[in-house]
C-alpha cells in the first residue's frame, strides 16, 4: 500500500503560541501549545477534551503535585522522556522526584516534529534538538503562571516570589505547592513574552537525573504495545511469502482450523492471517496453513547476482551530487591512486520486542495500540485500509521495545496488516497482531545492501588532491511520503550523507550515485546512511594515513583543521585512550581510531583489539562525543556504550542474505546480536558545550565497526573492506 | 485441566499440555512482564524461576511447569531480588526495557548460586540472555553492585 501524504493537507507550522488547556480536570495546570489552523484532518480528538487530560497539552500538574510531561515522543530506550521531562522540570523549578511522563495523542498541530514535521514523529536523532527551545518555553511560561498567580492571591509583588523545588514562596512567610496553586495558576494569563534561565542558573540540566523510566521496567509493570489486553481480543500471526514481492494467490486452511483455539483465518495483501484465542493457538494455526503464491514480480536473485549488479552499474558514472571542485583534474595531479571497493550487506534491525500492535474497530472510529514512532502515518494507514477519516483512528502510542528505526516505517507495514485483518473480520473483534522473531528477521525494511568504490587521488607529499565516490543502493526515501523532503534531482541524501557533508576538507571532490531497484523493501536502521558511510569513509581514511605515513589521528586533525568542534573531539578521545603513549601490542593486539559526524553529533572512538587466527576480542573502546549541550549525561554515556553494544555484532557477522530471493536467516542463531561475554569495556568522555543540543540515540554507531576494523589492520595488516568481517569472538 | 502454581498462587488451565508456559503467563494469566522475544530459548527475555532455577518459559511446556513453583518477574522477592532491582534502578541499566526482566530473573538466579561473581562468571551466568540496546557494560556493573550490597 502506498501511504500518500499529499492527501494531507500543508500548514504553515512557523506560527506557534502557547496556551492552556481548554478544558482541565478540576483543580489541575494545564499547559499546550497552539498552532491557528484547521486541525480537522489530524486531530484525533476535536473540540473540549473528554478524556483525563487535554490532548493539547505538553504538562499538566495535578493537585497532589505530580508533574505529568506529556511526550510528544516516542520511547524507545533513547531516553526521551527523561530529557524532555528535564527541560520542562528545569525551568518550572519542579522537583524531579514529582516528573512522570505519558504519552501524547496523535496531534501534528500540538506535537509536531519541528524538524521533520508536519507530523508527529520521532527520528533522525531530533527529538532533543527539536524540543530544546519548546520543552523549556513550556516549563518557563507554567512557572511564570504560578509565580503571577501567588503574587495576586498573597497581594505581594512578583519579584519577591521564587519557585524552588515545586514550592512557590516568598520573603515574608508565604508558601504553596504547585498543586495548592494549580487552580489559581490556571485562571492566570499566558505570557507573551517568556524568558529562559541562562545556562548558569541551570540546576537540572546538565545533571545525571534518574531516567523516568527505570522503575517500570525493572519491575515487569511497564506497559509495551504487546502487553495490552482487550475484551474479546484476537491475536493474529500472518505467513507471507518467502521472497520479497509475491502475492498470495490462494489457501487451504483446513488443517489450521482443526486446530483448538483457531478461530478464523483471513487472506490480506501480504500475505494470510490466522486468529486465534491466544498467541500459541495462532503461531501453530500459521504453521499449518497451506498457501499459493504468485512470485511473478517477486525477488529471486542470490545476494551475489544482486551485488554483480550493484558491481555493474558502479562501473558506469551515476547521478552527479553536488561536489567541490574538480576531482578529475586533482586525479590527474595525483602522483599515487588509491582505490577502494566496499559491500555492506542488508542489515534487519531485530528489536528485542517483535513488531505487534492493536487495533480495535468502533462504530464511530477505531483505536490502535501501538508503538508509534510515526504517529501520523499509522493514524493515517489505518483510516485509508478501515475507509475513515484519520482523525475517527486514536492513537495510543506505548513503550517500545527496541526499535532502530523498524517502528517508524512510512509504510506502517504492520500497522497496515492489522488493518486489514481487522476489515476482513469486519471488526468483530479487537486484534492483535503478533510478529514472530522469524517474521522479523525474515520481513524486510532492512538497512540497505550498498556497495561503494573509491578512489583517492595523493600527491607525492601525501596530500589528498581528489577524492572520487560512489555509492550504488536503493533509496529508502524514494516512494514514501517522506520522499520530497529527501530526494532531489534523484539522489536520495540518505544514500550519501556522511560522505557528502564530511567534516573532512576534500577541495576536489566528487560523489554520484547509482539508484538499485529490487522488490526487497529498505528502511532507515540506527544512523541511516552514516551506518555504511561512516564505516567506509573511516577506513579509507586510515588507508590514506598507512600510504602516506601519517599517524592516523595527525591525518584527522589536518583535515578538520577549519573544523574547531569536530578537532576538539578527535583530540579529546586521543589523550583519553593514550593516543601518543606506545600501545603494547604484543600478540594479536592492535588499536585504531574512527571519527564520524551524524545528525550533528561528532562522535570519536579507539578500539583496543587481541586477535588469534579465528578471533577477536574487543578490549576497550574509549570514545568522545561533542552533542552539544549534553541534557542528561548519563543518558549520552548510556547511548554511546548501548550504540557500541549494538554495533558490534554487525561490524562482525550481522548480515541478511538472498538464496534465489529467500532470506537465509531467521532468528538469533544466524543474526545473533551481541551477547555479555563480548561486550568491551567502554569510557565515554563528554565535551563540555554549551551549544546547540544534537542527536545521541544513532551517532555512537557509525564510528565502532571501522575503529575495529583499523585496529585489526594495526594488529594484522588485514583490511576488511567489506563488512560483517566475520570473525568469531572467543567463547 | 492444568495446574500452575504461579507467585504462590494456584490456578487452573484448560489448556493443551503443550503449550508454551510463555504463553499461558502472558495470554491466559495476563502477566504481562515476562516477555516474548525468540521463541526458541535464545534470547532469554521470557526467563522465569521454575523452583528457583531459571527456566527460558517460551520453550517449556505448562505440562511440564505442573507441580513447580513458577514465579514471574511479578512476583520476586527476598533480599536478593531486592539488591538487584535496586542496583538495576540506581544505575539506570535500562533502555528499552524489554528483555530487562529476563536480565533479572537471569541475574537472581546467579546471584542465589554465586554470591561474589567475577567478571567471568557474569559472562557464563548471563549468556543466554540478549539486550539489544546493548546494556551489558550496566548489566555487570549492577550485578557486581547487588554482589556487595548482599555481602
Amino acid at each position: 500500500m502506498r501511504v500518500n501524504l499529499a492527501t494531507l493537507p500543508f500548514f504553515d507550522f512557523s506560527r506557534r503560541e502557547f496556551l492552556k488547556g481548554a478544558a482541565a480536570t478540576a483543580g489541575a495546570f494545564v499547559l499546550g501549545a497552539y498552532i491557528p489552523f484547521s486541525r480537522e484532518a489530524f486531530a484525533q480528538e476535536q473540540g473540549p477534551a473528554k478524556g483525563p487530560y487535554d490532548p493539547n497539552l505538553f504538562l499538566k500538574i495535578e493537585i497532589d503535585n505530580s508533574v505529568t510531561l506529556i511526550s510528544k515522543h516516542f520511547e524507545m530506550g533513547q531516553g526521551v522522556t527523561t530529557g524532555l521531562a528535564t527541560l520542562v522540570a528545569e525551568e518550572l523549578d519542579a522537583d524531579w522526584s514529582a516528573m512522570r511522563f505519558a504519552f501524547a495523542p496523535n496531534d501534528p498541530a500540538v506535537y509536531n516534529n519541528l524538524v521533520f514535521g508536519p507530523v508527529m514523529g520521532t527520528g533522525g536523532s531530533t527529538s532533543m534538538a527539536e524540543s530544546w527551545e519548546q520543552a523549556r518555553k513550556v516549563g518557563a511560561a507554567a512557572r511564570m503562571m504560578f509565580v503571577g498567580a501567588a503574587a495576586a492571591k498573597w497581594n505581594v509583588p512578583a519579584s519577591g516570589i521564587k519557585v524552588e523545588m515545586g514550592v512557590i514562596s516568598n520573603g515574608s512567610g508565604h508558601r504553596a505547592t504547585f498543586g495548592e496553586l494549580a487552580a489559581d495558576a490556571m485562571k492566570t494569563p499566558v505570557p507573551t513574552e517568556i524568558v529562559l534561565k541562562p545556562p548558569q542558573q541551570w540546576q537540572l540540566i546538565g545533571t545525571r537525573l534518574p531516567r523516568l523510566d527505570s522503575k517500570g521496567k525493572t519491575t515487569g509493570t511497564a506497559v509495551f504495545a504487546g502487553d495490552i489486553r482487550r475484551p474479546g481480543m484476537l491475536t493474529a500471526v500472518v505467513r507471507r511469502p518467502e521472497q520479497f514481492g509475491a502475492k498470495p494467490v490462494s489457501f487451504d486452511a483446513s488443517e489450521a482450523k482443526k486446530l483448538a483455539g483457531v478461530v478464523d483465518v483471513v487472506q490480506i495483501s501480504r500475505g494470510v492471517a490466522v486468529l486465534g484465542t491466544d498467541t500459541w493457538a495462532a503461531m501453530r494455526g500459521c504453521d499449518a496453513l497451506k498457501v499459493t503464491w504468485d512470485a511473478s514480480a517477486a525477488e529471486k536473485r542470490s545476494t551475489s547476482e544482486i551485488l554483480a549488479e550493484y558491481r555493474q552499474l558502479a562501473g558506469q558514472p551515476g547521478l552527479v551530487a553536488p561536489g567541490r571542485g574538480d576531482a578529475a583534474a586533482g586525479m590527474a595531479r595525483a602522483a599515487k591512486t588509491l582505490e577502494a571497493e566496499f559491500t555492506l550487506p542488508y542489515l534487519a534491525h531485530a528489536p528485542m520486542e517483535p513488531l505487534n500492535c492493536t487495533l480495535e474497530v468502533h462504530g464511530d472510529g477505531a483505536e490502535l495500540w501501538s508503538g508509534c514512532q510515526l504517529q501520523s502515518i499509522d493514524q493515517l494507514v489505518t483510516a485509508q485500509v478501515l475507509g475513515l477519516k484519520p482523525g475517527q483512528i486514536k492513537i495510543h502510542t506505548l513503550l517500545g521495545g527496541g526499535s532502530f528505526g523498524r517502528r517508524g516505517n512510512p509504510m506502517a507495514d504492520w500497522v497496515v496488516e492489522v488493518s486489514e485483518i481487522a476489515k476482513a473480520i469486519k471488526g468483530r473483534a479487537p486484534v492483535h497482531l503478533v510478529w514472530t522473531r522469524d517474521d522479523d528477521i525474515k520481513g524486510g525494511f532492512y538497512r540497505p545492501l550498498v556497495l561503494h568504490r573509491v578512489k583517492v587521488g595523493l600527491a607525492a607529499n601525501g596530500t589528498i588532491t581528489a577524492w572520487q565516490h560512489r555509492v550504488v543502493g536503493q533509496s529508502i526515501f524514494m516512494g514514501t511520503p517522506f520522499e520530497r523532503m529527501a530526494v532531489k534531482n534523484g539522489i536520495d541524501a540518505s544514500t550519501i550523507e556522511g560522505v557528502i557533508d564530511t567534516s573532512y576538507e576534500l577541495t576536489d571532490f566528487a560523489v554520484d550515485v547509482h539508484n538499485a531497484k529490487s522488490p526487497v523493501p529498505v528502511l532507515w536502521w540506527r544512523s541511516v546512511g552514516h551506518s555504511h558511510t561512516g564505516y567506509v569513509m573511516e577506513t579509507v581514511i586510515d588507508e590514506i594515513a598507512q600510504a602516506t605515513g601519517k599517524d592516523p589521528v595527525a591525518l584527522r586533525l589536518e583535515l578538520l583543521a577549519k573544523q574547531p568542534r569536530d578537532a576538539a573531539v578527535v583530540r579529546l578521545v586521543a589523550e583519553k585512550a593514550g593516543w601518543n603513549r606506545p600501545f603494547p601490542r604484543g600478540k594479536g593486539r592492535g588499536r585504531g581510531f574512527a571519527y564520524h559526524q551524524s545528525f550533528g553529533t561528532r562522535v570519536g572512538m579507539v578500539a583496543e583489539v587481541s586477535l588469534t587466527p579465528e578471533t577477536v576480542k574487543i578490549e576497550r573502546i574509549v570514545a568522545a562525543v561533542d552533542c552539544g549541550v549534553a541534557i542528561n549525561p548519563d543518558v549520552v554515556t548510556a547511548q554511546i556504550e548501548g550504540a557500541i553494544g549494538f554495533a558490534l555484532s554487525t561490524a562482525l557477522r550481522n548480515q541478511v542474505t538472498l538464496r534465489e530471493g529467500v532470506v537465509e536467516q531467521r532468528n538469533f542463531d544466524d543474526y545473533e546480536p551481541t551477547r555479555m561475554r563480548e561486550m568491551p569495556e567502554v569510557e565515554v568522555h563528554i565535551v563540555g558545550s554549551q551549544e546547540w543540543p544534537s542527536g545521541i540515540g544513532e551517532p555512537g554507531v557509525p564510528p565502532l565497526a571501522p575503529a575495529i576494523g583499523n585496529a585489526i589492520f594495526a594488529a594484522t595488516g588485514k583490511r576488511f573492506r567489506s563488512l560483517p568481517m566475520g570473525l568469531k569472538t572467543l567463547a | 485441566m492444568i495446574t500452575l502454581n504461579v507467585n504462590g498462587e494456584s490456578h487452573q488451565f484448560d489448556v493443551s499440555p503443550e503449550m508454551p508456559l510463555l504463553w499461558a503467563i502472558r495470554d491466559k494469566l495476563n502477566l504481562t512482564g515476562t516477555k516474548f522475544g525468540c521463541g526458541h530459548a535464545m534470547c532469554g527475555a521470557c526467563v522465569v524461576h521454575l523452583d528457583g532455577e531459571a527456566a527460558r518459559s517460551c520453550s517449556i511446556m505448562v505440562g511440564e511447569a505442573a507441580g513447580k513453583r513458577i514465579t514471574t518477574i511479578e512476583g520476586i522477592s527476598g533480599p536478593v531480588a531486592e539488591a538487584v532491582t535496586h542496583a538495576w534502578q540506581s544505575l539506570d541499566v535500562v533502555q528499552c526495557g524489554y528483555c530487562q526482566s529476563g536480565q533479572i530473573m537471569s541475574a537472581i538466579v546467579l546471584l542465589n548460586e554465586n554470591k561474589n561473581p567475577t567478571d567471568e562468571d557474569i559472562n557464563l551466568g548471563m549468556e543466554g540472555n540478549i539486550c539489544r540496546c546493548g546494556t551489558y557494560v550496566r548489566i555487570r556493573r549492577a550485578i557486581h553492585q547487588a554482589a556487595k550490597a548482599l555481602a
